[in-house]
């Protein structure tokens, strides 16, 4: 692919340090780290819809917190359209911490061009999950939507405001606009809560939407509407999504691409159908085996996986799956997994898939 | 089926009254069986009245609820019994999990001692035998016995959701009622606890009236289903005609709404518009408004519930018996 991608992560990390007990502080212990996101790299298209899935707690949520700048990444690098961004560069580029060498002082990456946290945030914007909560109780529909443009002085005029107010309300499939101007938050159903949300998002024209769990608080026929909408934005308006879940049921209907997540690490990554077609990381096919699918007649096997993920503060040596993987060998115990490249989009990380390709 | 229904509800209805408004209808005419040893389902949209069916049929509603119809348990009408007489069959014959499992235990007793006090309370056992049940429930549904001491921040949510199921096995209820029992969870700690209420199930006989709004974990779990809509009934059948034959045009939608990993399509579909409010109810169908092959009848005359095909019911004026 000689495109050049919209969003490339690389090696990004965030870890959470731990409270200290006096105890710990007494005894000079180093403080607890809980490694949400560790070592996660993957890019992402101009137009390209990347689906992120994986348990609670697999570290999905940090990665969007982090993508939009909402949580400082502790190493790696986030490049959006070949500009390097994220909050640690954000305060290095400040001079406001030490850079690797320990000299305090304004970062000399010259050959980078500099993106400013708030033109990027022009162009990325987050949709949140509950969109009960996420809208000023207090402020119309047109204020809600207008105030993006307000913040980034966008619109000149208030005839241009209105304007672009109606076309992002409108193409989130509330017609006609000017019916809800006026209306406040509580007056709509949880759908059309979620359409403001998104026209919110949209009346800058960003490039990137990152989405975290869009739909999951919306009822099953109000679901495939908001899930439709967001495809026609990327089709019409190029947009590119990247779609937290923790539905696989959906992601096959929504996501060009599909990336597993597993305690921090994205244990499989390709396209959609490749990954839900042929699963080849004992996870991923536990996770698919045991998707409730509306066929009573179907009747699969289910790889029912015992317990529950670990906590990420003590991390299993190894392969971070082995103690719940049904596969696992006396080697993963001991041994990280690499990725191994099954096609030319398609990878995993898994000692068994390793050893088989060899 | 020959075997006797344990479980007969008849015409519920259950009204709201709504000071200085009237009321608000959140049930009305919903019939349905259960028999030993079979799961029913109860699927519909938020709002549709699932967990009021439950809640009526414990009578565990406040006093402006007007609960009207019969529940026959084992041909005895529960809604005609005093509240004393009530207690008689609520937990020891019924009961239920609650949803949310996360708020639904006490945060400063320990779990062991949660689930004891609903034995001791209902004076079946003294507390030596009951501590020892305790244990033996706890083993039950998946959790060692030496975590009974444990309190439920300790427990992760799949934990919290068992301890929830051991309280509800305390007085060996032959209905067990399960309200949403997996929807705050995991797809992966969801199937274990799918797996261990059809384990129970089968080692205890026991019968599960299931609301959730999972067509998936329906197809999966349950014999019969009963579809609601805006505290309808809309359709009622064993589980592998519904899915395979839907008749009434909800059931048709939801379904083709409904993600299928199995088989993915191109494109979803939805419903247009949102499900009623209880307060402004439409005079005919309550589906009509988003119906997609709505008759000029639909508006004005509510199509009664037909038995389609034997077992199979449908509240549609498309449906012919």
């Amino acid at each position: 692919m000689t495109q050049e991608p919209l969003l490339l992560v690389e090696n990004l990390r965030k870890y959470f340090p731990v409270g200290q007990s006096l105890g710990d502080l007494l005894l000079r212990r180093p403080p607890g780290l809980i490694k949400a996101v560790d070592d996660v790299s993957f890019t992402l298209l101009h137009g390209e819809i990347l689906a992120i899935v994986g348990e609670s707690g697999c570290g999905k949520t940090t990665i969007a917190r982090t993508l939009i700048g909402l949580e400082e990444e502790t190493g790696g690098k986030i490049l959006f359209n070949g500009r390097q961004i994220g909050a640690r560069e954000r305060r290095l580029q400040a001079g406001l911490v030490p850079l690797e060498s320990g000299a305090i002082g304004t970062r000399e990456q010259q050959s980078l061009p500099r993106l400013s946290f708030k033109q990027f945030r022009q162009q990325a914007q987050m949709i949140f999950q509950d969109p009960y909560e996420s809208l000023n109780p207090r402020a119309t529909i047109f204020e809600i939507v207008a105030e993006p443009l307000v913040v980034h002085g966008l619109a000149r005029g208030r005839a241009e405001k209105i304007q672009r107010v109606r076309n992002a309300l409108e193409d989130a499939g509330l017609r006609p606009a000017e019916e809800y101007f006026l209306r406040y938050p509580h007056e709509l159903s949880g759908g059309q809560r979620q359409r403001v949300v998104i026209a919110g998002a949209m009346v800058l024209e960003p490039k990137l939407l990152i989405a975290d769990e869009p739909v999951s608080m919306l009822d099953v026929s109000i679901r495939a509407e908001i899930l439709n909408l967001l495809h026609d934005l990327r089709n019409k308006r190029g947009v590119s999504i990247v779609f937290i879940t923790h539905d696989l049921g959906t992601v096959a209907y929504f996501a060009d691409r599909l990336a597993v997540m597993y305690l921090g690490r994205i244990v499989e990554i390709g396209r959609t159908a490749e990954v839900l077609k042929n699963p080849q990381h004992p996870y991923t096919r536990a996770l698919l085996s045991v998707v409730p699918v509306p066929n009573p007649r179907l009747r699969r096997e289910r790889v029912i996986l015992q317990g529950e993920a670990p906590n990420p503060i003590h991390l299993p040596t190894g392969c971070r799956f082995h103690p719940r993987c049904p596969l696992a060998m006396d080697a993963c115990r001991m041994t990280d997994p690499a990725y191994v490249q099954l096609s030319a989009t398609h990878s995993t990380a898994c000692l068994r898939v390793e050893s088989t390709a060899l | 089926m020959a075997e006797m229904p344990l479980l007969q509800v008849r015409h519920l209805t259950t009204e709201f009254l709504l000071p200085g408004k009237g009321a608000a209808r959140a049930l009305e005419d919903v019939s349905f069986d259960v028999y030993p040893g079979q799961t029913i389902g109860l699927v519909g949209e938020s709002g549709c009245g699932k967990t009021t069916v439950l809640m009526s049929i414990l009578r565990l509603l406040p006093t402006q609820a007007q609960i009207s119809g019969r529940v026959l348990f084992r041909g005895l009408d529960l809604l005609a019994l005093s509240e004393r007489q009530m207690r008689e069959y609520r937990w020891k014959e019924i009961a239920i999990v609650f949803q949310g499992a996360m708020n639904a235990l006490n945060p400063v007793m320990s779990v062991g001692e949660q689930i004891c006090e609903a034995i001791t309370l209902h004076g079946l056992m003294p507390r030596r035998e009951a501590e020892a049940r305790t244990g033996e429930l706890l083993e039950l549904v998946g959790i060692p016995k030496e975590r009974g001491v444990q309190y439920p921040f300790q427990y992760s949510g799949g934990m919290r959701q068992r301890a929830m199921i051991a309280m509800a096995l305390a007085c060996s209820p032959c209905i067990l009622f399960a309200d949403e029992p997996t929807t705050a969870l995991d797809v992966m700690v969801q199937a274990q606890i799918l797996e261990l209420l059809g384990n129970i199930q089968r080692k205890m006989g026991l019968a599960i009236v299931l609301v959730t709004h999972d067509l998936g974990v329906v197809a999966e779990m349950c014999d019969m289903v009963v579809v609601m809509y805006g505290g309808k009934v809309a359709e009622y059948g064993p589980v592998d005609r519904i899915f395979n034959n839907p008749q009434h045009p909800y059931t048709q939608k939801l379904l083709e709404a409904f993600p299928d990993l199995a088989q993915p399509v191109a494109s979803l579909a939805s419903i247009p518009g949102a499900p009623p409010r209880l307060s402004e109810l439409p005079p005919g169908c309550r589906f009509a408004p988003r119906c997609h092959v709505c008759l000029p009848q639909c508006a004005s005359e509510a199509p009664p519930l037909l038995e389609i095909a034997p077992g199979h019911f449908s509240a549609c004026h498309l449906c012919k018996s």
